[in-house]
């Protein structure tokens, strides 16, 4: 019997096997992980279980020990400016004070060809990336003096200057207060119905969970889950919409209440 | 003053130096690498050295060591390894002691030769000196225009960078060539051990006042600019008879005097700017708004 099938459109990321090695400790043993365009994984587990290496393996910011990464079907990373990148930082800004402005201009570096000038494309793409995240009032202050959750918001509004296709979040939750995490919800929201990819990695779905199209449980370096969280409907689908899923949260839950000492906050 | 050509040269190579030490010293400061440049400083005497034991040019000794040191430094540093820190402490002082018994190694050498590389000799600066100054400087503003944008997410997130597609490796080398070409410009001006100075000083200066990068950088070079040239002047005005002020060490005092007042009028003009922008925003506050009837 013959499918008659679509041809599958190329996957943003895809790993086959991937091992990573970190101080000579295999942290990551054999990934085999594709992520769709359009898709909104969150990339869930217990601390120490590989998420944030993960990412960075997706990215190439970590080298591969064996197996395979492609990025928009390509060995090696090329096309920078489709991917925005949010790591997980305690605070944005080096020695020397940078506005937010600044900071989120950088943003736009694999977009611009290095002798351009900035042009008009690049501050209306710039200041799009602050009025997302309510930060234009906040555009000529020292970005390091923000407090945590600003500065959060500061590191969001850098990679969506740059343009993204797919965004990667490494724990935009963490440290952020319940109405920053209603306001991130929103912006992710926009960003999906755009057609952005999305990929986050997650202590707890919280807010962001009638957003998630599949999330990706991690231990101790290899993948245990794979599922799609139940589909929002109605009012459930509405954006702001306080989001208590009786069978949305335990799914992962439960699952480390099998194997793993209860954790809970 | 103006009236002696060895004060011309010198004031316009302390000019020089003003512009291009903070302008390198911003991205140095921003990277959190501010010592880097008493490690350069410290491996380029051994250049020197070289340069003055083989009778050729101490300058061109010192612009190739430096630039070898500064490059081991970088490719040391990035390596991250738990005793990169050791293995910096051990290059530093591996230029310094080598520097010294080199010189010692030149037939009648005596370390008295290197004392004035080691605190400056402005005073002493030829015609090609500056020629070569000159080029050096132009040199180092040319490369920070051009990787300007990159180097400064470089210097603020390296991760960030390597995920855009900067060229991490490539960047970091050529900002530690910069500061090591930075470096032994400089070394004419304050000498080797006070160079860093004016590599840092204005900068931790400008960003009492600042709030902005491109803010910094610039403030830093006028900050920069000002030092040099003040104390240069300063150091001929009160050299009178028996007393002969060091222009090197009367740069780097002038560009802390400059800290001082900034670091006293900062809390001033951020109480100031906290006026001009309204408070906070609040997260919540356009909700609220909304929600108002």
């Amino acid at each position: 019997m013959t499918v008659e099938t679509a041809p599958a459109p190329v996957p943003v990321f895809r790993l086959r096997g991937a091992r990573v090695r970190l101080g000579g400790r295999e942290v990551l043993h054999g990934i085999d992980l594709d992520v769709a365009p359009g898709e909104v994984v969150a990339l869930m587990g217990p601390n120490g279980s590989g998420k944030s290496t993960l990412v960075r393996a997706l990215l190439g910011l970590v080298p591969l020990a064996g197996g395979e990464r492609e990025v928009f079907g390509a060995r090696r990373p090329r096309d920078f400016g489709r991917l925005g990148y949010v790591p997980q930082r305690l605070s944005v800004g080096g020695g020397v004070p940078a506005t937010v402005r600044e900071v989120v201009s950088s943003g736009r570096i694999a977009r611009r060809p290095r002798w351009r000038p900035s042009g008009a494309a690049d501050r209306r793409a710039v200041a799009a990336a602050l009025d997302a995240l309510d930060l234009t009032p906040l555009a000529g202050r020292n970005a390091s003096g923000l407090s945590g959750g600003q500065q959060q918001r500061v590191l969001i509004a850098r990679a969506l200057a740059g343009e993204p296709d797919v965004i990667v979040m490494d724990e935009p939750l963490a440290g952020v207060d319940a109405a920053s995490q209603e306001a991130l919800a929103g912006t992710l929201a926009r960003l999906v119905a755009d057609g952005v990819t999305v990929l986050l990695v997650l202590h707890e779905l919280g807010p962001l969970a009638p957003l998630i199209t599949r999330s990706v449980v991690l231990e101790h370096g290899a993948i245990v889950h794979e599922g799609t969280p139940p589909e929002p409907s109605g009012d459930c689908a509405a954006p702001g919409h306080d989001h208590v899923h009786p069978h949305a949260a335990p799914t992962t839950a439960s699952l480390w209440d099998g194997g793993y000492p209860v954790q809970k906050d | 003053m103006l009236s002696y050509d060895f004060m011309q040269r010198a004031l316009l190579a302390a000019l020089l130096i003003g512009i291009a030490a903070p302008a390198v010293g911003t991205f140095i400061v921003q990277r959190r690498l501010s010592l880097l440049g008493d490690g350069i400083g410290h491996v380029a005497l051994t250049g020197v050295a070289l340069g003055l034991v083989t009778s050729t040019s101490p300058l061109l000794g010192a612009i190739v060591v430096a630039v070898l040191g500064a490059v081991v430094i970088e490719l040391l540093r990035a390596s991250g390894r738990t005793g990169g820190d050791v293995a910096l402490a051990l290059l530093f002082y591996g230029g310094l002691a080598g520097g010294v018994l080199v010189t010692n190694l030149a037939p009648g050498g005596s370390t008295s030769n290197l004392l004035s590389y080691l605190f400056g000799s402005i005073s002493s600066v030829s015609e090609r000196d500056l020629w070569v100054i000159g080029g050096l400087v132009a040199a180092v503003l040319a490369v920070l225009a051009v990787f300007g944008r990159e180097l400064f997410l470089l210097c603020l997130d390296e991760e960030m960078a390597r995920a855009s597609g900067v060229r991490v490796r490539f960047l970091s080398i050529l900002l530690a060539v910069v500061a090591a070409l930075t470096i032994v410009v400089a070394m004419r001006v304050v000498g080797l051990l006070l160079v860093s100075a004016l590599m840092v000083v204005p900068v931790a200066a400008a960003q009492q006042l600042t709030r902005g990068f491109k803010a910094t950088a610039a403030l830093a070079m006028a900050f920069g600019v000002l030092a040099s040239l003040g104390g240069l002047t300063a150091s001929y005005q009160w050299s009178v008879g028996e007393v002969n002020i060091s222009p090197g060490p009367a740069i780097v005092v002038t560009a802390l005097g400059l800290f001082l007042v900034s670091a006293l009028l900062g809390p001033l003009t951020r109480r100031r700017a906290a006026h001009a922008i309204p408070g906070p925003l609040e997260s919540g506050r356009k909700k609220a708004v909304k929600e108002a009837p």
